[in-house]
């Protein structure tokens, strides 16, 4: 396959960066995105230029790390899929790409298409835990747990934290992942205790890290990797209505 | 509850906006069915228009009450668009909102000018200013048989006009563009919506935003159209 790339280019987070065109050539179809990524840095090295920044870990769908917006989509709009198991069977030979990084102004760019996604963590330490005293580990079965509420827990917990929910979201909106993460502990015991704290401190964290707010487009559900529904925020706008009637701070 | 909270966080903000769109929901709905009343004739419409504006104790109140949700609505509105312009300052070079809908990606847009056209609606038919009815005629110096102010007569009058008729329905237009994002939306954003009751809210926000449309154009329809009226203004169709 021969393409032609349209890539950010970003010497690091103080410079203006641009798009800047790259012709492709020898891709093979089975290759993943960021194996065809990583054949473009090849050529690049050998020219003794710049190889094009841009983060990768497990490349296995599960770690949340690429972070790639291609051709204007978070993760390049094949449904449940991240970058690294996007293939190169899914365009045309002769396609122009564009390959951009998250844009947010929480997420600030640091290289090329890398960014800074410490705002995540941030929201993370400000609630998304359960404190619990060290032991023994508890036999599985000594806290009973409905199955229903174990499946809805789990399917908020599949969230990988990539962003890609606040890069598809016309106003850069977290609630996805907040909402994902205060769902996932508050359908289970061992997450009441910290209950409309959690929601309360997590929503003020996401506020403070300068995200936009939730128009329900439904843009982040349609380019979660992970398919986190829609109805997980409606779930954190619940908590978050419990906790401001309660008066938690 | 924390007051603070509500006025200083993303979703309290959120709240507020969906609690404001629900009320003036509502105010749509119940202005629409009193304005209906207009197919029963003069004696009905007239008779309510006397009722309404004979009740200065529950009036004020309520026009006092109206002006504070919108007031809330576009202050939270104008908070909210400039949180989300700043939380992007710089745009992608291409960026493909696939499933966005048209009306929820210009919810600023038709707020805007459907607050324009209410404006213009008040100085039209509340104030009675005659310079904006375009029809020559002062509306407040209409009067019925009983000495009641001709509500009748000056909705027919006002609608005659085809300006004055376009305008309306295309901010009814409008109405509804914001309707059909907005209805859906205020369940979501109070939390009010799960995947039980997620099927219903969705009818039921077709068919409200459908049936606030049509019932509110009915009237420069008929008017316009089908010469509605015409003979009780002693004007030909």
């Amino acid at each position: 396959m021969n393409l032609t790339l349209k890539v950010w280019r970003q010497q690091d987070a103080q410079q203006p960066g641009r798009m800047v065109d790259y012709p492709v050539a020898g891709i093979i179809p089975d290759m993943s995105f960021l194996e065809m990524l990583d054949v473009v840095n090849e050529g690049l090295i050998a020219k003794g230029e710049e190889p094009i920044a841009f983060d990768s870990d497990c490349r296995e769908g599960i770690c949340g790390t690429c972070s790639l917006v291609i051709n204007g989509r978070a993760h390049g709009g094949q449904k449940g899929t991240t970058a690294c198991q996007l293939h190169m069977r899914h365009f045309q030979d002769g396609d122009t790409i564009t390959v951009e990084p998250w844009r947010a102004r929480a997420f600030p760019v640091l290289r090329d298409l890398v960014t800074d996604r410490g705002a995540f963590d941030r929201i993370i330490q400000a609630g998304g835990f359960v404190s619990v005293n060290t032991g023994g580990t508890p036999d599985a079965n000594a806290l009973p747990i409905a199955k229903v509420d174990s499946d809805l827990a789990m399917d908020a917990a599949a969230c990988i934290g990539c962003g890609a929910c606040v890069a598809a979201c016309k106003n850069a909106s977290a609630m996805l992942f907040v909402a994902a993460k205060v769902s996932h502990l508050s359908l289970l015991p061992q997450g009441q205790v910290e209950r409309e704290r959690r929601v309360s401190a997590m929503v003020a964290q996401m506020d403070a890290e300068g995200f936009g707010n939730c128009t329900v487009t439904g843009s982040c559900e349609a380019a979660c990797p992970k398919e986190i529904s829609l109805n997980f925020i409606a779930r954190l706008n619940r908590e978050y209505g419990v906790a401001l009637l309660k008066g938690v701070n | 509850m924390n007051i603070n909270k509500l006025f200083k966080s993303s979703v309290g903000r959120k709240f507020i906006m969906a609690i404001t769109g629900m009320a003036m929901f509502l105010f749509v709905v119940a202005h629409m069915v009193g304005n209906l009343q207009i197919f029963l004739g003069a004696e009905e419409i007239n008779r309510y228009g006397a009722f309404l504006q004979g009740n200065v104790e529950l009036l004020w109140p309520a026009r006092i009450g109206l002006l504070v949700i919108i007031s809330l609505h576009i202050w939270s509105a104008v908070r909210l668009t400039a949180e989300n312009r700043a939380a992007r300052p710089q745009p992608y070079a291409r960026h493909e909102l696939v499933v966005a809908s048209y009306a929820s990606r210009t919810m600023m847009m038709s707020g805007l000018i459907i607050f324009a056209f209410i404006i213009f609606h008040l100085l039209h038919y509340t104030v009675q200013v005659q310079a904006v009815n375009f029809t020559g005629q002062d509306f407040k110096g209409l009067e019925d048989a009983q000495h009641r102010h001709d509500v009748f007569k000056m909705i027919i009058l006002g609608f005659r006009n085809p300006v004055v008729s376009l305008f309306y329905i295309v901010a009814m237009s409008l109405l509804f563009l914001h309707l059909s994002h907005g209805v859906g939306a205020m369940f979501q954003s109070l939390g009010w919506r799960n995947p039980a009751y997620a099927p219903l809210i969705a009818r039921f926000a077709v068919a409200a935003t459908w049936l606030v449309f049509l019932g509110y154009i009915s009237i420069p329809i008929a008017v316009l159209l089908f010469g509605y009226g015409s003979q009780y203004v002693g004007l030909s169709k």
